[in-house]
């Protein structure tokens, strides 16, 4: 069988972001909460711990 | 048995009605594309890390605020907002030019802090305080000259107006209020500088 002379490339290392970075996106998300004024129509973000 | 794949379109959904694993099981999916979308425009995975966690910081937010457009589809429109804030993140640096420090030349060879340290204001100003007692020893003629000239910035024209000589008498005593300050300097033994 022929010889597949291809090396595998260096960068085939899955680029994908750090596991802190999602992590501290869900954490993020969990914190992040919004205050609806309803008699202005007004949001506001609140982030809680 | 065939799994059933739940589509963006209703995670999106849930995670807006109060679902959170929804964003997980989104970012999970879609991590890779957005991530190296903008490694391919960075090339540097610090910056990468940052304008990915930006991206989904303001995904978050307009999920949550309910700004989201469900007209269009989700993976398209974050890698909208994470191109945006990669050319973002370019206007930023061609504003403010970085400089690594990280060859041979080093950038602080050659630019230095002009303002004084402590230590140097503290020298500074008692050899300020001690040319004024030096100047306060001067005939009166000369120390006014001397005064006129160096602390209040006058011109020898504006010197000989306002004391009502001619300027080369104002001339003449600022110059001998120069050899006797040094004369006294001499004297003395006084050091002005560190």
């Amino acid at each position: 069988m022929a010889k597949l002379y291809i090396e595998n490339s260096k960068n085939s290392e899955t680029l994908q972001p750090r596991e802190e970075t999602v992590n501290f996106l869900l954490n993020y998300s969990q914190a992040l909460s919004v205050i609806n004024c309803s008699k202005s129509n007004l949001k506001f973000e609140a982030l809680l711990n | 048995m065939k799994r059933e794949l739940i589509t963006d379109a209703v995670l999106v959904s849930n995670y807006i009605k109060g679902d959170e694993n929804s964003l997980g099981t989104l970012i999970k999916r879609h991590k890779q594309k957005i991530y190296s979308f903008i490694y391919s425009k960075v090339y540097d995975r610090d910056i990468t890390e940052d304008v990915f966690q930006d991206t989904f910081i303001k995904v978050i937010r307009t999920l949550k605020l309910g700004k989201y457009n469900e007209e269009g589809k989700f993976l398209p429109w974050v890698m909208r907002i994470a191109h945006n804030l990669v050319i973002d993140h370019f206007r930023k640096n061609n504003r403010m030019p970085k400089f690594d420090n990280s060859t041979d030349f080093d950038i602080f060879s050659v630019i230095s802090d002009s303002s004084l340290n402590a230590e140097k204001s503290l020298i500074k100003s008692q050899v300020e305080e001690d040319v004024r007692r030096l100047i306060e020893e001067l005939p009166e003629d000369q120390k006014q000259v001397l005064i006129m000239r160096m602390y209040n910035d006058m011109s020898f024209k504006e010197i000989s107006d306002k004391t009502g000589v001619s300027i080369n008498t104002a001339l003449g005593r600022m110059r001998y209020a120069l050899i006797n300050l040094r004369k006294v300097i001499d004297k003395h033994h006084i050091v002005l500088t560190n």
